[in-house]
Order: structure tokens, then sequence, then C-alpha cells
């Protein structure tokens, strides 16, 4: 795979799903959502957001729901790639399901400022500013996957098993 | 082997499984609730026209019941249709309650399954020994089309509880308390097994409270050992033989904790977020528009009961809404039959029917900016019920009874 290159968006600790997407709209068609993600704790980034951007986030980004709508939403409005500090279980099971690269690095906060630009390597598990010329390792995926993220998510693999 | 290393062991087809090691297993049962529409038009759009076992799928509408909106009664009509089309006979309709109270209720889930749901608190399933979890959409397609799943084998840590609560505080304050004491993150990725004298102690409907909670320390299953007690919760709701599965100290924690419940106060998450917890006390006189009683996680006869207990001979505060959402059907005609329901509207509450409520901000008692409400449900997110300029607080339904009654936040053994 090859690296996954972006502008940088950063967010804290514990960003939950509520506040990716909101109960309110859960049962909206996706493109009514996007105005909405991340309305309540950054409003400019459903406006500015662009495709390939990355999100470096802290500890247990996506914690909560199981609601799919939330990594699909961001998946959906461009982001390229998330790298947290640690991710709530379910987001990243159902991020990894829908073909969305996610990869956890411990001190990953410290090395990024909001517009840094970054180049994350999923299969390698490096993460490295670009702009600041700093390279970090991440935990590294498991074969299964990366093979799933790769296939752009698991229905995918369903759709080949049947064929 | 640790209780969620013997059952992924098992359903993986291994002697031996170890934390970190990567299996496929097969899925014992399935729950969806609403999101089974989308489930739905995934298996359509991917061809599959057989699902793997419809005996041993549940498909139950508990979110927006009934219909918040035209778009929610259209996803009900694709749920139904969904059913029907794929042979699934186990459908409980708009009248039945929250999901996982209802899988509980009808026998649908034995000690030792593998369990998976479209709901992050799928986990509550572990109050009877079972390791469930939550999972998105995809993935569910996907085991409805082959049974199977992949998952990582989680380490497991032990919260090891002694002494004795003191009256009015139940299991909710206890898991509330390990949230604010060890943190959101605790349990990421892990599963959780309870023990120790205090665990032995608590009925099922207070386990089903403190694993329904265990998804916000961030465990993949949680459990509590078979007993006499999950015995007798299952005796009529199944024909089943029973798996008497036991936490032992022969599978290796890589934490344990041991907490001692002697002297807790009673325990309160502030905005915004389930570990931002403090004992009632630092929040007294907090003004509070609305509170809540109910929800999967304190909707159950015995939450009903306590509350009717305290208010009984009182009345909810006049710039005060009580909401009480009794669980499920079961929980909603025993209220009623034996009185309880009586109490709670002749105080001034207001009782609405079993299903999730306003609880994850879609309909039925939602919040103005500003508003705060006091709430015996599981998450206080920004936004989560409501608007993002409210704030909801966490608590277990005695502290909820207690501030409806004094239209502020208070201490229910004052009462």
């Amino acid at each position: 795979m090859d690296p996954f290159k972006g502008d940088v968006w950063k967010f804290g600790d514990n960003v939950d799903t509520d506040v990716i997407v909101p109960g309110q709209y859960l049962d909206a068609p996706i493109t009514e959502i996007f105005p909405h993600v991340f309305e309540s704790i950054n409003p400019a980034f459903a406006k500015e957001v662009k495709k390939g951007d990355i999100i470096v986030a802290g500890k247990n980004f996506g914690c909560g729901s199981s609601r799919e709508n939330a990594p699909s939403a961001l998946k959906e409005m461009g982001i390229g790639c998330i790298v947290a500090e640690s991710f709530a279980r379910i987001f990243f099971r159902n991020a990894v399901a829908i073909g969305l690269p996610v990869i956890s690095c411990g001190d990953v906060s410290s090395r990024f400022q909001d517009h840094d630009h970054a180049s994350v390597n999923l299969s390698k598990a490096l993460i490295e500013n670009t702009t600041r010329k700093t390279v970090t390792a991440a935990n590294p995926l498991s074969e299964e996957m990366l093979r799933i993220i790769e296939k752009g998510g698991i229905l995918n693999l369903l759709k080949e098993a049947k064929e | 082997m640790t209780l969620a290393e013997r059952i992924l062991a098992r359903a993986s087809g291994r002697k031996k499984v170890s934390p970190g090691e990567y299996v496929t297993a097969e899925i014992d049962k399935v729950m969806a609730h609403e999101a089974f529409a989308a489930v739905y038009m995934n298996l359509a759009a991917a061809g599959i026209r057989k699902i793997w076992d419809p005996d041993r799928v549940f498909v139950i509408l508990d979110h927006y019941i009934p219909a918040s909106t035209p778009r929610a009664a259209s996803i009900h009509q694709l749920v139904r249709a969904g059913a029907k089309q794929y042979g699934i006979m186990n459908i409980y309709r708009e009248n039945e309650g929250i999901a996982h109270q209802v899988m509980m209720e009808k026998g649908n889930v034995l000690p030792g399954e593998l369990v998976l749901g479209t709901d992050s608190h799928t986990c509550t399933y572990g109050a009877l020994a079972a390791a469930s979890c939550g999972i998105g959409i995809s993935e569910m397609t996907y085991v409805f089309a082959t049974g199977r799943l992949w998952f990582q084998v989680p380490e497991t840590i032990r919260f090891i509880l002694t002494g004795e609560l003191a009256f009015p505080l139940t299991s909710k304050d206890v898991i509330l308390k390990l949230a604010g004491e060890y943190s959101a993150e605790v349990a990421q990725y892990k599963s959780i097994e309870f023990s120790g004298p205090a665990a032995e102690k608590m009925d099922m409907s207070s386990r089903m409270t403190m694993t329904n909670m265990s998804v916000e320390l961030g465990a993949k299953f949680s459990f509590f050992s078979v007993d006499e007690k999950t015995v007798d919760y299952l005796k009529g709701r199944t024909d089943s033989r029973i798996s008497l599965l036991e936490s032992d100290d022969k599978g290796s924690a890589c934490q344990t904790y041991e907490v001692c419940l002697d002297d807790l106060e009673p325990q309160v998450a502030k905005p915004h977020s389930v570990d931002n917890v403090v004992p009632v006390s630092e929040l007294k006189g907090t003004v509070i528009h609305q509170a809540l009683l109910g929800s999967c996680t304190n909707g159950r006869l015995d939450d009903l009961h306590l509350a009717a207990e305290l208010i009984k001979g009182k009345t909810v505060h006049p710039d005060v809404r009580l909401l009480v959402i009794p669980a499920s059907k079961e929980v909603y005609r025993s209220a009623l039959e034996d009185g309880t329901l009586a109490v709670l509207l002749d105080a001034g509450g207001l009782i609405l029917n079993p299903g999730c409520g306003p609880c994850f901000g879609a309909h039925m008692g939602l919040l103005a900016p500003g508003e705060k409400c006091i709430s015996s449900t599981n998450r206080n997110f920004k936004g989560r019920m409501g608007s993002d300029q409210a704030e909801v607080f966490l608590a277990s339904p005695a502290t909820v009874i207690a501030s409806a009654i004094q239209g502020c936040i208070a201490d229910p053994r004052d009462m």
C-alpha cells in the first residue's frame, strides 16, 4: 500500500461518536450528516476538510456508540487516514471494516500541529511529519486488517467470495 | 484460561488461545436493531440470497419507538421487509422494549455463548456470562452472510469487589466509581471479569448495569460468573442446558483491581465524559431541568421499585420533568401490576413507552440549550441528548429521583 499523504486536523482525547455524528442525524442519508460532523467541537472541519486530509488525535478516539456512520462520514468527506494515540475498539473495527485506514501511535499528538503535512505508511507502521521532518513508529496492524483495508472494506471480501 | 479465552477457543475450534492471538470464530447469536435496515441493504447489494442461519438471528426495534420521523418509519418498514425476505422469525416489534433487555428476558442469550449486536451496549449479556460485544453494520452484514468473524483474543482485567453498598446506593454508583477512578480507557480492547463477595451479592439487574457500562471503560467483553442467581434468572426463560461458567484464578489477568464498596458515596459523572466522576456532595444544589429514569443501563424493575420507594408520598419539583422509561414490556407490565407506575405517576412522573427514548438524542425528551438533565443512562457526551449546549449528568436511579424531588442534584441518602 502506498503511504497516505495529507494535511493534518488535530483532535484531543476521548473524541466520541456523538460529536462525530450526533444522534439526531443518525437516520439521515450520509451527505446530510456532513455539515454536522464535529459541529460542536470544530465547526470549521465540515467546511474546510478536503480529500486526503489526515486526522491526528489523542487517546480513545471514537469512544461510544457502534454507529458506523461515524467512520463512514469521515471517509466519505475525504479523510484519508486517522492516526490516534489509541482508538475505542468498536470505532477501530468499523473503520477497518469500511476500509478507512486507522493506526495507533502512542505519542503522535505531541508530534503534530494543525495543518502540518503527514505521510502515513500503513504496511510499515511509520508516521512521518513531512513539515517537521520527524518519523515515528506506530503499532503495526495485523495482516488481516491490512488485507481488509486494502480491499476497501469487508463487504468487498464478501462480494469477492461470492464471485 | 479466562472466560474470554475459553469462549473464543471453543468458538474457533481450538484447545487453547492466548491474548493477542487472532482467531476466526463461529458466532452463536446475533442481535440487530434498526441498523438491520442497513444490513439488509448491504446483503441485497452483495447479492446474498440466504443468510447463514435465520434461527440465530434476532431483530428488535427499539431506537425510534414509536417512529419519531417519517424517515424512522421507513427504516422500520425496511426492517420488517428484510426480516420477511430472509426468513427471520425472531423479530420483536415496536411493543417489546430495549433490545438488550429483550434478548436476556426472552432467554435468547445463554452463558458461554459468543453474541454480537449492532449496538455498543451488547456487552450487557456478560451478566449472563456470554461473550458479547457491539459491531457495526458492515461487519454485521459479513456475519449474517457467513456466521463468522475475526477476533483478537483480549487480555483480561479483574475487578474484585468487596465490602457492602449502603442504601440506597446501587451498582450504578460502583461502575461510575470505576470509570472515575480508573478512566474510560482502563479496559480498552480488554475483557473484564467481576468477582468477589460484593459481585456475588449483586442481583441480576445490578450485574446488567455493570456489564452494560463496561463499554464506557473501553471493554470488549465483560463477565460475571454463572451462579444460582444466573440459573434462577434463566429459569422459565430457556429450556437449554446452562453451562456453569465461573471466573477463576487459573486464567491470567493482566491487571487486578480490588475495590472496597464500604463508605462509597453516590457517584455522578459530570458533562461531557463518562469518567468525569465526582461524589454527589460536590454537585449538591446544581439546578436541573430534567430527570431521566430508564435505558438499558437502569430501566429495570428493581430500578423502578427503588424509585417508587424513594418518591412515595413526595412529588417531583415543579421545575423538573421526570421521565420514566421501563426497559421492556415485561418490566412495564410488572411495574403496572404491582402499583409501581401509579406511585411514579402520582408523584408527577411522565411514563413513556419502553425503548431507548431520548438516551441517544433522537426523540422523546430532548434538551434545550442551557438545560441540565440528571440521567440513569450511560453516556453524557456533548450533544448526546439534544442541544450540544445542554448538559447530562449520569447517576444512579436513587440520585436521579432525589434530584427530581429537590429540583437540583441531591444526595439520596438525605431523603
